[in-house]
């Protein structure tokens, strides 16, 4: 009896002296705050993070480029060194100042930690009304080649050429990516976007390495679109696409697209898979200088991200308490922010999701 | 140049004006490149009929091309015939299959007649096959350098947005149409783009002329300057420059996936876009989906000296051939396009007014816009139109 009563002290006792305790191991995440509105939105996630009990412990790291002693810019080693460790990253919005001389920072993260794929699942928001409201598919862009490989020459005085890189590697690894995403998350379309008929060789080659993969994923059904009929269907109905797989230019307006039908940047979850196990949750939309540090801010888009790290760290359980808070809370009038047309501040909105997630417990 | 050499030319020049050695040379004609794309340009707007028309007849060349292609130009032809257009069609194969007509040909016929009314060549993917596609050969090689379609709501057809009425100009010859592309190792493919400011300033200036001479306010420049600097960075420059010359139209210019998204929560926004070809290609077919999709909006081809009619999203609707079920609107508008550029603007309203009139008052919809009528409904009811109209 002695025994029964002291272990049902420990978790009051626990929660007492501020020791948290979990139903499993707490897991290190790195979280790069950001720019901006980025540390407040930083700290609401987190606050709903602890409140709905998720075993993750935060590592925040800092990842303003610094000059090397070889003079190159460079993210800082501890930020390096804490996202190898962990694997798992979040990621506030940065912002690239103009002019001093260092390149921009999702470049510079993307280049370090080789994130070769962006995953953006675009779900039409229920309570955020758009003209497309059965909107649910997932982008999957190639994230390191392409038209972005940055390999520009003036031929001549006003004769510009730029240079698309498609490689077979960076190709099969995307398209294994996708593959694979499709499987683990109950998807069973994948779509390859392309312009073979223009772009034969490059696109062809694309297509080629998609196939392959899809060989061995017999149980996914697969084909292959223009990008122009793509875009043409994507406007008029949506709902027919699942996993679309495609290049880096095609999968950065696509993946801008799908997320205007859904309602914009300030409500889109984004994600970069990268070598070795790397994963970095973020949001996409920019820093808003003009509303930071006023408690305007919308912190849907990073938490929608950091639910959509939680279902890949297999928290599904947690990911899917949270998630259905924040939507119902958006579904509610009152406790809108302004990007969505309400008058709620960003702490009211945080605090709501909070008071919901331990309701549901 | 040293003293005493200047004074030896000097001296031969002399000898030579003397002796009128200098008045038979014939002037050479400098021509500053800009002022040769303008002439393009200035041709492209010329509006005169074509070389091929004699007895009041004008001669077009028609490509019906590849799935429902050849089934529309019938129609078309039917009523052609019906209200009295005084066009004769030149037909040409240009398809897919073995006895198509060589692509050279087809240009030489085009080249012939001045104007073409094509439907869309079918691409049979082979990345083995190098160089440009039959559709892209026709443009570069007739130097069509401006693609202009008009995406515009229309009040009988059901769509999630309204008021939209957008001018899309896209550059229609280079970019990443040019099909340069190798396999430097194995495995690792490169594909050039090339963007060229003689280019860029031809069709900017179309643009601007186009905003000026149809009553548009806004010119908006669709780029991706910030990834490719130099690239989409010369267009950019080149619009830019360009609008300085039309105080009166306001510029401004958008990245092309920022496009994407207000193109699909704010359509109105957008008055005319002018960008490069493979944007243009994107942004074409979305502001077509937002009006009611490939069946509805008809676009053109306008170089210097040619000018070939199409659908405005080139789609040959492989899935919906033969079965009757194709909305021949687009390809109708597009020859209603044709008959304005051929100065017969009373026949072009007539077939127009006809087309309209069924679609948004009749309501005569195919599977496409979500009715059930098929083809040859549509265009009995448009034949109906024209002869009540009492213009026969």
């Amino acid at each position: 009896m002695a025994t029964r009563i002291f272990r049902s002290l420990v978790p009051s006792l626990a929660r007492l002296s501020g020791v948290r305790t979990y139903s499993r191991e707490a897991s290190l995440v790195t979280l790069i705050p950001g720019d901006g509105i980025g540390p407040e939105i930083s700290a609401a996630v987190q606050q709903i993070f602890e409140a709905a009990e998720v075993p993750i412990e935060w590592e925040i790291v800092d990842v303003m480029p610094v000059k090397g002693p070889d003079g190159r810019w460079a993210i800082p080693a501890k930020a390096v060194e804490s996202m190898n460790k962990n694997k798992i990253g979040l990621k506030g919005p940065l912002g690239t100042p103009i002019g001093k001389g260092h390149m921009s920072m999702n470049l510079a993260l993307r280049k370090t930690f080789d994130l070769y794929a962006n995953v953006r699942p675009c779900m039409s928001i229920d309570g955020y009304k758009t003209p497309y409201d059965d909107v649910n598919l997932v982008t999957i862009r190639e994230n390191t080649e392409g038209e972005y490989s940055g390999i520009e020459h003036t031929i001549v005085d006003g004769v510009v050429q730029s240079i698309k890189l498609i490689t077979e590697a960076a190709s099969m690894r995307v398209a294994q990516f996708a593959f694979d995403y499709a499987r683990n998350n109950n998807r069973n379309h994948v779509t390859a976007v392309h312009k073979a008929n223009i772009m034969r060789m490059s696109d062809g080659l694309f297509l080629r390495c998609c196939r392959e993969v899809a060989e061995q994923y017999r149980d996914i059904k697969f084909d292959e679109m223009y990008l122009d009929t793509v875009c043409l269907n994507m406007v008029q109905d949506p709902s027919a696409y699942d996993v679309l797989v495609m290049p880096n230019l095609y999968g950065d307006i696509l993946s801008d697209l799908c997320a205007g039908l859904v309602g914009g940047l300030g409500v889109t979850p984004s994600g970069n898979i990268g070598a070795g196990g790397i994963a970095i949750f973020e949001s996409v939309h920019g820093t808003a200088p003009d509303i930071a540090g006023q408690d305007k801010a919308n912190p849907t888009a990073l938490l929608l991200s950091a639910v959509m790290m939680l279902r890949h760290m297999d928290l599904k359980g947690h990911a899917s308490k949270i998630e259905t808070a924040a939507l119902n809370v958006i579904r509610d009038p009152d406790f809108r922010t302004a990007d969505l047309g309400g008058r709620a501040t960003c702490s009211q909105f945080t605090s709501e999701i909070c008071r919901r997630v331990r309701e549901s417990d | 140049m040293s003293l005493t050499f200047r004074r030896s030319l000097c001296k031969l020049h002399g000898y030579c004006s003397q002796n009128g050695l200098l008045k038979n040379l014939a002037p050479v004609a400098v021509t500053r490149r800009h002022e040769r794309n303008y002439t393009a340009v200035d041709n492209a707007y010329k509006g005169m009929p074509p070389p091929a028309m004699y007895g009041g007849r004008h001669t077009v060349t028609l490509i019906p091309g590849d799935g429902i292609g050849p089934e529309l130009m019938i129609h078309i032809k039917d009523i052609f015939r019906h209200t009295g257009v005084p066009v004769d069609f030149e037909e040409v194969n240009l398809s897919n299959d073995p006895n198509s007509d060589d692509i050279d040909d087809v240009i030489t016929a085009v080249k012939r007649n001045g104007i073409a009314l094509k439907g869309n060549v079918e691409t049979v993917l082979d990345d083995r096959a190098p160089g440009k596609t039959k559709n892209v050969k026709l443009r570069t090689e007739l130097d069509l350098f401006a693609n202009v379609l008009q995406c515009v709501s229309l009040p009988g057809v059901k769509t999630r947005h309204q008021g939209i009425d957008i001018v899309i100009i896209r550059e229609n010859t280079e970019g990443e149409y040019t099909s340069l592309e190798h396999e430097s190792v194995r495995g690792v493919v490169e594909s050039l783009k090339i963007i060229t400011a003689e280019r860029s300033n031809r069709i900017a200036k179309y643009a601007f002329e186009y905003a000026v001479k149809h009553g548009r306010k806004k010119v908006t420049a669709i780029h991706k300057a910030n990834i490719m600097k130099l690239g989409d960075g010369l267009f950019l420059k080149c619009c830019r420059e360009m609008a300085k010359n039309y105080p009166e139209i306001e510029f401004g210019d958008m990245i092309i996936d920022n496009c994407s998204m207000q193109m699909v929560s704010r359509p109105q926004q957008f008055d005319v876009m002018v960008m490069p070809n493979l944007y243009g290609n994107i942004v074409s077919n979305i502001g077509a989906g937002l009006v009611g999709g490939p069946g509805v909006v008809p676009g053109k081809n306008i170089g210097s000296d040619y000018a070939v009619f199409e659908a405005a999203t080139r789609n040959t609707g492989k899935s919906i051939t033969g079965k009757n079920i194709a909305n021949p609107t687009a390809m109708l508008l597009a020859s209603t396009l044709m008959l304005e550029h051929l100065n017969l603007p009373q026949q072009a309203k007539t077939i127009k007014d006809a087309v309209l009139k069924t679609m948004i008052e009749d309501r005569i919809h195919t599977p496409d816009l979500g009715g059930q009528a098929s083809t040859t409904d549509v265009v009995h009811n448009i034949l109906q139109e024209i002869r009540g109209n009492g213009f026969l």
